[in-house]
């Protein structure tokens, strides 16, 4: 315990480097995500190409990716870039599929009415089949979220600064309560990032939640029409 | 003016949906299509806002072949109402109703004073505008959604199967909401249902269809009932089965109408015994005839339907 306190300075400027490696990754990843699932959403040839595309990507193990990326990318194989490009691909791989399941889960009629009443194809997506996959792209983007947090620990291994740092260096120093506190400071951060995403879905889709509890605030609906 | 000429659609799986069909639907009449599933009414109805585009043939709205125009910029000046209200879940009942106005560059501000107008006009209280679709009832969904459809003041509106999904009390009352509408506002609109009192009760042109969008009579509900084309008519309006042919019954709790089946079809209009009106009640369905007085439904504790009805 006494490590902790001496190195309070040292393992919030580990967190900072985390926050860092991990939060631009995870941006990307979705940015990437979107026309991805979309492609595979709408077309079917393109779904299945781009669907075990991914699903490889993510087989692919992450400590050789950190190593042969520099070569193909032609960064150094220290810079920070090289993991944050990484832990990009990894997030595209888990959240392409997430994004072609929700836009498909939009209601069919939703949709068709919104072609009906004469959105455009653009239009439509943005205003309709995009917010209304809102919910599930927010669980992938959790999901997403928390294994970025993780697996930027390993970018230690190849030298960039992260909270993995405090588990390297506890392992090569025998400093137990190090390791200890790189644990609960990546637990937490993936716990702050998480909870951070719950507040932005809130904030962004505020129908989601309004549907179950005002069932009871409306007084003209009639008891037929609430089981139907 | 709504043209079909020689309209036949086969989708890609080979089903022939709609075959040969030709028909002049008049302005600021209702049509109704009506018929059972795979009548290929939907169809017929999807095609004129290019939903669906024609195999063959071609569909002219006053005088213009609809083919030749860009099926967004056409769709935005038309009305579609559809079963399950088809509301944007997401968005707030004013936003629903404003939404194609802004896109068609309406300016916001104003696109919204307009949505609460319409809401008025669909007889929804102002109260609800800032609700989203899932607080509201089914009934006051479809207004909504009527509400949505008379948004962008088309002269035409398309109604799928729009009261299909609600309660009969309900449906009555938005029935006569529609027809009230129609008398006040005067569009072409086109109406889909299976339902064929429905069609009687709001058609100035009934289309009845069968299978393969073949129509098997056209005309007013009148020349329907009185001369069924051929069996399949009189069997769909139900006329083979005695269920039009009405007399009237002496019971000691009243006159009332019972038809060929021995069902109770309605009272004569002016037959205020009020176990007579309530007898009548339970067959709301069965009454169709104009003359024939339905239920009561002011009286019979339906839910509010979104402020006062009028």
């Amino acid at each position: 315990m006494t490590w902790i306190w001496s190195n309070l300075d040292f393992i919030w400027d580990r967190t900072l480097d985390h926050v860092v490696l991990s939060v631009p990754p995870i941006i990307l990843s979705f940015l990437l995500a979107v026309p991805l699932g979309w492609l595979a959403y709408r077309f079917r040839v393109s779904r299945g190409i781009i669907l075990s595309g991914v699903g490889l990507l993510y087989a692919v193990p992450s400590l050789p990716l950190f190593i042969v990326l520099p070569f193909i990318v032609g960064t150094t194989v220290r810079s920070p870039l090289n993991l944050i490009i990484a832990l990009t691909l990894y997030g595209v791989a888990l959240m392409v599929r997430v994004v072609a399941d929700g836009l498909a889960s939009v209601d069919r009629n939703v949709r068709q009415s919104a072609t009906a009443v004469g959105f455009s194809e653009w239009t439509q997506f943005w205003r309709v089949e995009f917010p209304l996959a809102g919910p599930v792209l927010l669980a992938g983007l959790r999901v997403v979220a928390v294994s970025t947090v993780s697996l930027a620990t390993v970018g230690a291994v190849i030298g960039a600064q992260s909270l993995g740092s405090l588990f390297t260096d506890g392992f090569q120093r025998g400093i137990q309560a190090e390791i200890i506190a790189g644990i609960i400071a990546t637990v937490g951060l993936a716990l702050a990032l998480d909870g951070a995403l719950v507040l932005l879905g809130r904030l962004l889709m505020p129908w989601t939640r309004s549907a179950p509890s005002t069932a009871a605030r409306a007084p003209m609906r009639s008891d037929k029409e609430a089981v139907a | 003016m709504i043209e079909f000429h020689s309209v036949t659609k086969r989708f890609p799986d080979g089903t022939l949906a709609v075959e040969d069909f030709s028909l002049v639907l008049p302005s600021r009449k209702t049509t109704v299509f009506v018929g059972t599933s795979g009548s290929g009414k939907t169809t017929l109805l999807r095609m004129i806002n290019r939903m669906v585009d024609p195999t063959s043939g071609s569909i002219d709205i006053d005088g213009a072949d609809i083919g030749t125009l860009a099926p967004v910029k056409l769709r935005r000046g038309i009305g579609y109402v559809m079963q399950n209200s088809g509301l944007l879940p997401h968005r707030r009942v004013i936003d629903n109703v404003a939404t194609v106005p802004m896109l068609q560059g309406t300016p916001k501000k104003k696109a919204r004073e307009d949505a609460l107008q319409l809401l008025d006009t669909v007889g929804l209280d102002r109260s609800l505008a800032n609700r989203y679709p899932s607080q509201l009832s089914g009934g006051q969904q479809q207004r909504v959604g009527v509400a949505r459809g008379l948004a962008v003041n088309p002269n035409i509106l398309l109604m799928d199967e729009p009261f299909g999904a609600v309660d009969p009390i309900v449906r009555a009352e938005l029935q006569q909401e529609l027809l009230r509408l129609q008398r006040e506002l005067g569009k072409t609109v086109v109406f889909v249902t299976h339902d064929i009192d429905e069609a009687f009760l709001l058609g100035d042109q009934v289309v009845i269809l069968r299978t393969g969008g073949l129509i098997a009579q056209v005309g007013s509900p009148a020349e329907i009932l009185a001369n069924p084309a051929d069996d399949f008519v009189a069997a769909f309006v139900g006329a083979d089965r005695g269920k039009r042919v009405l007399h009237l019954e002496s019971h000691s709790d009243g006159d009332v109408l019972v038809d060929a089946d021995g069902r109770l079809a309605g009272v004569l209009a002016g037959g205020t015994s009020p176990s007579a009106a309530a007898g009548a009640q339970t067959a709301t369905e069965e009454t169709a005839a104009p003359e024939v007085k339905a239920g009561p439904f002011a009286e019979s504790g339906a839910p509010a339907q979104g402020g006062d009805p009028r």
